[in-house]
Formats: C-alpha cells, sequence, structure tokens
C-alpha cells in the first residue's frame, strides 16, 4: 500500500499538489507513481518562469524502465524547479511528498483547485487501476 | 492481471508471484521485469554478488544425426565443424541478404548438438532449421526442460555447493553433468558481462533448484529489467533492437563470430546465407555504418531511436538501438549505428532527447571489463 497525504490534491496521471496558500502550488508525483516507474535516473524540469497550461507536458522523468511525461496540474508560471533533482534524482523515489518535489508554480486561475482530487478520490482510483 | 491467462508460463511462474515479482508480457510469456529490490538494486547485486534468472522462455533445441556440424555450418556463420565436444559458441542464423535472423548458442556434446535461441524467434529458427537442416538430422524441442542463469561473481562457489565439477569450467565450456539427481546440461557463460552460468534442467526441478540456490545469502532473484541493464553494459546485442535482418554482421561489429575457417582465406569459406555479402563488407571494408557503443554525461538516458548528429549538425548520422543509465558505470550508456567514418571510439556526436542535444562519444565495448573466467 501506498502513501497517499490526506493534505494534498491528487491528479488522475498521479501528480500530487501542495496548495502553499499564497498563490503558488508545489507538485511532484505520488508514491504510486513513483513505485510504478521503479528507480528513478534522471528528472528533466522546465525553465524558471516559462508559461505552462494545465496538462500540458511539464517535466519528464525517466527510470531504468522507461521515460514518462509529467503533466502540468493547473496552468500558471513556472516559479522554481527542484534543482537537486538533477544530482539526485532517485530522492523521487525515497523523499517523493518531501525533497522530491519537482515543480512550484505561480497559479493562472486558482479555481482550478476545485478540479483536483483528494487523497481519498485518488486512493479509489488507484484501487480501481489495479 | 487481465490478460495473463492467455499468457505463457514457465516452470518457475508461481515462484515469481510467490517473490513478488512485477511481470510483464514478454515474447509471449509472463516474465518477471524485477522484484520488490527494484531494478537497480538487482543490477547492482548481480555485479557484486550472484543474481539468478528465470530465462525458461529462451527456446532449447537439441540437434541429432549423421554429420550435424557440418549440416549446421550451412546456416550460420560461425565455425561449427571445429566446435570441440564440450565447448560453445556464439553464432548467427543468417538471411540470403547478409541480415541477421537471430543470435544463438551452439555447443557441441558426446551425443548431439545443445542450441539456445531467443524466445521471440524460436518458431521462425525452428523452421529455418528444419528445412535447412535436411532429413539426416534429428531437431529436438526441449519443452520439458527450464534454463536459469546464475550469474556474478559468487556464481561459481554457489553452484558448486551443488556440482562441485562446475568449478572446473572455463568460460564458454558446456558440459552435461548432474545436478540434485537430474540429468542438467551447464554452460558457463551468461548475458550480463560477469562470470557465471547458464543451467538447463528438467522442469521437474527448476523450482527445487532455484529454492535452493536462492537459499544462499549471496542469490537473489534478478528481473528481465536488469538483465538488460546488465546485458547493455556488456555491450552484448538483443535481437530485434541491436541486430536484426536489416544488420549484417560485419555491420553490427560481429566478424568476431565469424569462425575464421569461414572467411574468404579460411579452409571452408563462405557455404551459409548471406555470405556473398558479409565476406564482401570485410574485404572491401564497405559496411556503410557500424554498431557502436556511445557514452553519455550527466543522467540523461539515451534510448532507442533517438537520432544521432555531428556536433553541431543538422543531418542524422546514426540511431541508437538500446541506451539507457548504466547503473555500474553510472553514466549514460548506449549502442547505435553510425556512418562508417564516425566508428572510431572518441568520436563526439550529439543524440538529440526530446529536442536537445546531448554529448555522446564513441566508446569501446564493454563499457565495463568483463568477470569471464577464460
Amino acid at each position: 500500500m501506498t502513501a497517499t497525504p490526506e493534505e494534498l490534491l491528487y491528479t488522475p496521471s498521479h501528480e500530487w499538489i501542495r496548495d502553499n496558500g499564497d498563490g503558488t502550488v508545489t507538485m511532484g508525483i505520488t508514491d504510486h507513481a513513483q513505485d510504478q516507474l521503479g528507480d528513478v535516473v534522471f528528472v528533466e524540469l522546465p525553465e524558471e518562469e516559462q508559461t505552462i497550461a494545465k496538462g500540458e507536458e511539464l517535466a519528464v522523468v525517466e527510470s531504468v524502465k522507461s521515460a514518462s511525461d509529467i503533466y502540468a496540474p493547473v496552468s500558471g508560471v513556472v516559479e522554481s524547479t527542484n534543482e537537486a533533482l538533477e544530482d539526485a534524482p532517485e530522492t523521487v523515489n525515497e523523499h517523493c511528498y518531501g525533497d522530491g518535489w519537482m515543480v512550484k508554480i505561480k497559479l493562472e486561475n486558482p479555481d482550478e483547485l476545485s478540479e483536483l482530487l483528494s487523497a481519498d478520490r485518488y486512493q479509489q482510483m488507484v484501487a480501481d487501476e489495479a | 492481471m487481465a490478460g495473463d491467462d492467455a499468457m505463457l508460463t514457465t516452470p518457475l511462474t508461481p515462484l515469481h508471484q510467490e517473490l513478488g515479482a512485477r511481470m510483464v508480457p514478454f515474447a509471449g510469456y509472463s516474465m518477471p521485469v524485477q522484484y520488490p529490490a527494484g531494478i537497480k538494486q538487482e543490477h547492482l547485486h548481480t555485479r557484486k554478488a550472484a543474481g539468478l534468472f528465470d530465462v525458461s522462455h529462451m527456446g532449447q533445441v537439441w540437434l541429432t544425426g549423421n554429420n550435424v556440424d557440418e549440416a549446421l555450418e550451412k546456416l550460420v556463420p560461425a565455425d561449427i565443424v571445429g566446435l570441440p565436444v564440450g565447448r560453445q559458441r556464439y553464432a548467427l542464423l543468417t538471411s540470403e541478404s547478409g541480415g541477421i535472423l537471430d543470435d544463438l548458442m551452439i555447443s557441441r556434446h558426446e551425443d548431439g548438438f545443445y542450441l539456445v535461441v531467443n524466445a521471440a524467434c524460436r518458431d521462425a529458427d525452428i523452421a529455418h532449421l528444419r528445412a535447412g537442416l535436411g532429413d539426416s538430422v534429428t531437431l529436438t524441442e526441449m519443452t520439458d526442460r527450464a534454463l536459469i542463469a546464475l550469474q556474478g561473481p559468487k556464481a561459481e562457489s554457489v553452484l558448486a555447493e551443488l556440482q562441485p565439477k562446475v568449478a572446473e569450467m572455463t568460460f564458454m565450456d558446456n558440459w552435461q553433468l548432474s545436478l540434485m539427481g537430474e540429468p542438467a546440461i551447464i554452460s558457463r557463460s551468461g548475458y550480463t558481462g560477469e562470470d557465471g552460468y547458464e543451467i538447463s534442467v528438467p522442469a521437474s526441478i527448476a523450482e527445487d533448484l532455484v529454492r535452493r540456490l536462492l537459499q544462499a545469502e549471496d542469490v537473489e532473484a534478478v528481473g528481465l529489467g536488469a538483465r538488460d541493464s546488465l546485458r547493455l553494459e556488456a555491450g552484448l546485442c538483443l535481437y530485434g533492437h541491436d541486430i536484426d535482418t536489416e544488420t549484417t554482421p560485419v555491420e553490427a561489429n560481429l566478424i568476431w563470430a565469424i569462425g575464421k575457417a569461414r572467411r574468404a582465406d579460411g579452409e571452408r569459406p563462405g557455404g551459409f546465407p548471406g555470405a556473398e555479402r558479409i565476406l564482401e563488407q570485410i574485404a572491401q571494408k564497405s559496411a556503410a555504418r557500424k554498431r557502436v557503443g556511445l557514452t553519455g554525461q550527466g543522467k540523461a538516458p539515451v534510448r532507442e531511436g533517438a537520432l544521432l548528429y555531428r556536433v553541431g549538425g543538422e543531418t542524422p548520422v546514426g540511431t541508437v538501438t538500446s541506451g539507457n543509465f548504466a547503473p555500474s558505470v553510472e553514466a549514460p550508456v548506449a549502442m547505435a549505428y553510425v556512418d562508417r567514418e564516425l566508428a572510431e571510439p572518441g568520436t563526439e556526436l550529439e543524440a538529440d532527447v526530446r529536442g536537445k542535444r546531448r554529448p555522446m562519444t564513441v566508446a569501446k565495448m564493454p563499457f565495463l571489463r568483463p568477470g569471464y573466467q577464460r
């Protein structure tokens, strides 16, 4: 059973989103996603100040097995990226909800947060997929 | 999981599930891609101690009859007539146009020849062998046997506890020995670049044997994921990716698999499918492209399908056929076909990965020093 922290929001494509309460969100990939991907060997992150639309390809996570696209969970502007992943991509496996975060996004439309999944609904979705 | 019912299984499928393997379809079989330790740990464990692989999906074939060696030589460029009893050779089934239909291992025994072919090519290979070998050779598919690979520096000490004679074998020996009271065919070879064995046993004892081997502290089960990263570091081709019907042995940099006796100046020159084109490519150095190794920088894997360019170039000069981040080399490595003039080690190229250029340097293979016991 993989972890799904209550306080976070989720997407059906296995990203998590933390509402920082200041018009920004932090996002990464879920425990379930990192478990499915296996050992992460490289994370390609977007450029800072890049404008992104919800659902667009935002980053790429490469595991020994394959390359997987990570999608923007909301629209906005890339405020910062987790550069520590460049040297230590395995942090995504070790601390996916903490030091393994990927991108901080300045929200364009805070209403989009209401379209994301709660922990319960995400967990249910993962269970249904299995 | 849905669809698994239609998949073929091996005598070890229940054990894989018990061990918590993640099963994936591969060449029609449900096979373990990884166990809970994960691909990277399984890879590193094999290099450090010993990994145990189920490769029972591969085709095992036994040939008997008069002059099997001469009949086999008509299908492969390897020297089979000169192959001693108890020895194994890497061979290629070639097509009339000089392409590669499959790569395989051939060993000679007192009572016949033992072949191991790729699972995905098995049915086509067997049809090709039956048609090419003629009526004097009897081909038997050994469907009642499992094939297990035990690979890594601890393989010898672990297997020698069950059969001490394996310690006397050297790289590419292939002997019939008894294992747990049953007839086994054991080769000192593998697909990882490490010392180790491939062990063919009756399906009925496969699970017992594997459980015995896994009891050793040095042995961990390893899936197809790490098998692929291990063979890539070892510079070994994966059929259907690094070699296929469109690549000749010369282009594939597998000239060493063409026996000296079979070459233009040998005792038995040619006489295998595609010999004219293959021997001409050797004589004229006329292969337009070559398989090479590539090493990269940083962490980004450069995978199969990535196009290669001269530094700053606009026209593709090659294509990656296998590539990954190599856990033991600790760098991205790849195999690729490049234009002949760019095949020299040290040549600087660039790979296009999602629109970004990544520097890659042509490198000698294997990427790591092999542990073979010669």
